[in-house]
């Protein structure tokens, strides 16, 4: 179910603007690997190469490899299309469709794929709300639009909608940054559950929080604006919040940044 | 730091809670000449606009009324339009059902094709093409409907008998493309003629909703897997649902009431035919614009009765829009 992400020298580009240069990583199966850094140094952008999503925003292209288990995500022959049915995503703002109900929105990436059966897809549904901690709240009003839940509801909505398809990988982009302390709270416990079956990978603001729920760390950071973002480093959380091999790194956490 | 008190914020007036901005308590403290002056014009030119539409409505009753009251036919069955005799013998049958078959044929053709450029301009075309199209568009809104009843006559009529043979052989067992092999002026050349014409509207509007579908959503599509059609349709479709209705019924507005390209292309006369590709059949703004200059005052006054039930369908086509648009209302993009 989850698989080893292998990231090697990989450049991403807008139009002509480098914004993130010549960075290697790996990303362990079935951990929550967290990447922080300040504004702009283009964690979000590495995280939407990771599933080909970068490449939607117009200007967007990408160099340098990503291995799914040592399949290259970037090859010719790969339909960006089924590298995101393998590769989930959540949004910083929670973005259930506002059109279906909260049955349909779980329900969305399964139709998709066009594989399921019928009787199947109730299942589905409750499992997927179960494993977002969410079943309990919304097990009567599956027919309601999504767009009635509360912001934190709709960000689990949201995890319940990509774990329905049995991603490999679940990327995160800040996905409680739009939330209040309760459901955030919710949202870290829900991550800590979900590793046990999925490779994490979240980009977050805020450093508690990547020292609460990751189990590695990745820094980012630009020399300068303008200048393309730099993995700085990658190590277990625990090394990089108490003691970091790299100068910069300590200054960001630390605050003594900027 | 020290704050002085003369730097700080007034004390809040005694009802702390906010209020919504309320209009009417805007105006009642309107002191300032500008404000008064504005009020006036707004105000005024709101009356204004009821006192024409109802110094409309009252003139087209009162003229309808009397001329139905002479009337010997049956306004609503009849099918035959003597109005200048005396006593009057007309009726609407035949021009309803052509104005409402000629619109009906329009939307069918018009509308997929102008969401179909609408979604190719917002979503597939390479921004280089996309202006170029979305202004050709545009173009086709600045012809004047004269010029659209010219070339109907002068290009597309002589140019349809290849359709309607075509329709004839193959489909003519159902009745409604039965084709006797007169000139192709019938209420489906009206129909691919109105189509043309109310493209550019449906389209721009379609364009104008579907380029505002929240990228968000589009994303929460593509992340799941979506194709760029997928996408389309899971998210942006659905968001511009209401536009596209709007659009439509934009563009029937023009449809039912269009006159000029009507009155050039289509042999009109007093009968219902059950083939749309046999000529004949009239719709009601085509018939008041060829009836008009030698009509009678009776005459005339018939001539606006039929304009009146124009009008009356025009707002029950709004009406049920709008009851479409509100009926999942929950469910549309804009409470997102």
């Amino acid at each position: 179910m989850a698989k080893r992400i292998d990231v090697g020298g990989l450049t991403a580009y807008y139009g002509s603007h480098k914004a993130i240069e010549d960075i290697s990583m790996t990303v362990e199966p079935r951990s929550v690997t967290a990447f922080i850094g300040p504004s702009g140094c283009g964690k979000s952008t590495f995280l939407r190469t990771l599933n080909r999503m970068h490449e939607v925003t117009p200007g967007g292209r990408v160099e340098g490899k990503v291995l799914l288990d040592g399949e290259d995500l970037y090859a010719s022959a790969v339909d960006p299309v089924n590298v995101r049915r393998t590769i989930g995503m959540v949004f910083q703002r929670p973005n259930p469709f506002p059109t279906m109900s909260i049955f349909d929105n779980v329900a969305a990436g399964l139709k998709l794929n066009g594989n399921y059966k019928k009787s199947e897809l109730a299942d589905v549904v409750e499992k997927s709300l179960r494993g977002a901690n969410l079943w309990n709240e919304v097990k009567d009003r599956l027919n309601k639009p999504g767009s009635g839940l509360s912001g934190g509801q709709q960000q689990r909505l949201c995890i319940a909608r990509a774990i329905a398809v049995e991603p490999q990988v679940l990327l995160m982009d800040e996905p409680c940054s739009a939330l209040d302390p309760i459901s955030t709270l919710a949202i870290e416990d829900l991550i800590g559950e979900l590793k046990e079956r999925f490779t994490i990978v979240i980009v977050t603001h805020n450093m508690q929080q990547a020292a609460r729920v990751s189990d590695r760390t990745a820094f980012f950071n630009l020399a300068a604006v303008g200048q393309p973002g730099r993995l700085i480093e990658i190590d277990d959380t625990e090394r990089i919040f108490s003691n970091p091999s790299v100068q910069a790194t300590e200054d960001y956490i630390s605050g003594r940044f900027g | 730091m020290d704050i002085s008190p003369s730097t700080t914020a007034p004390p809040p007036p005694q009802d702390a809670q906010p209020k919504p901005i309320s209009h009417k308590a805007a105006a009642r403290g309107a002191t300032r000449p500008g404000d008064r002056v504005f009020l006036g014009l707004s105000r005024g030119s709101g009356i204004l606009l009821l006192l024409i539409m109802a110094a409309i409505a009252a003139f087209l009753t009162y003229r309808a009324s009397i001329v139905l009251s002479k009337n010997e036919g049956n306004f609503l069955t009849t099918f035959e339009w003597d109005a200048n005799a005396i006593p009057p013998y007309f009726g609407i049958a035949v021009l309803a059902f052509g104005t409402i078959v000629s619109s009906i044929i329009a939307m069918v053709i018009a509308v997929p094709i102008a969401v179909g450029i609408a979604l190719f301009i917002t979503h597939y075309a390479p921004r280089k093409l996309s202006g170029p199209i979305a202004y050709v568009v545009d173009l086709l809104a600045a012809v004047p409907s004269i010029v659209y009843g010219l070339w109907g006559a002068l290009f597309l009529v002589p140019h349809l008998t290849g359709l309607f043979s075509w329709l004839d052989q193959f489909f003519g067992w159902t009745g409604v493309f039965e084709w006797q092999g007169g000139a192709p002026r019938s209420l489906l050349t009206v129909g691919i003629l109105l189509a043309i014409m109310i493209l550019p509207i449906i389209t721009n509007v379609s364009r104008e909703v579907f380029r505002q579908a929240p990228q968000m959503h589009q994303e929460a599509a593509l992340a799941l897997g979506a194709t760029r059609w997928e996408v389309i349709r899971m998210s942006v479709l659905p968001f511009g649902r209401s536009g596209i209705i709007s659009a439509s019924m934009l563009g029937l507005g023009r449809a039912l009431g269009e006159t000029m390209a009507v009155a050039t292309v289509l042999s009109p006369s007093f009968l219902i035919n059950a083939s749309i590709l046999d000529p004949g059949g009239g719709t009601f703004a085509q018939n008041i614009a060829s009836k008009f200059s030698e009509a009678t005052e009776q005459g005339r006054d018939a001539l606006i009765a039929s304009g009146l039930v124009l009008f009356v369908i025009t707002l029950l086509v709004n009406g049920a829009a709008r009851a479409i648009i509100a009926r999942r209302k929950e469910y549309s993009g804009a409470n997102a």
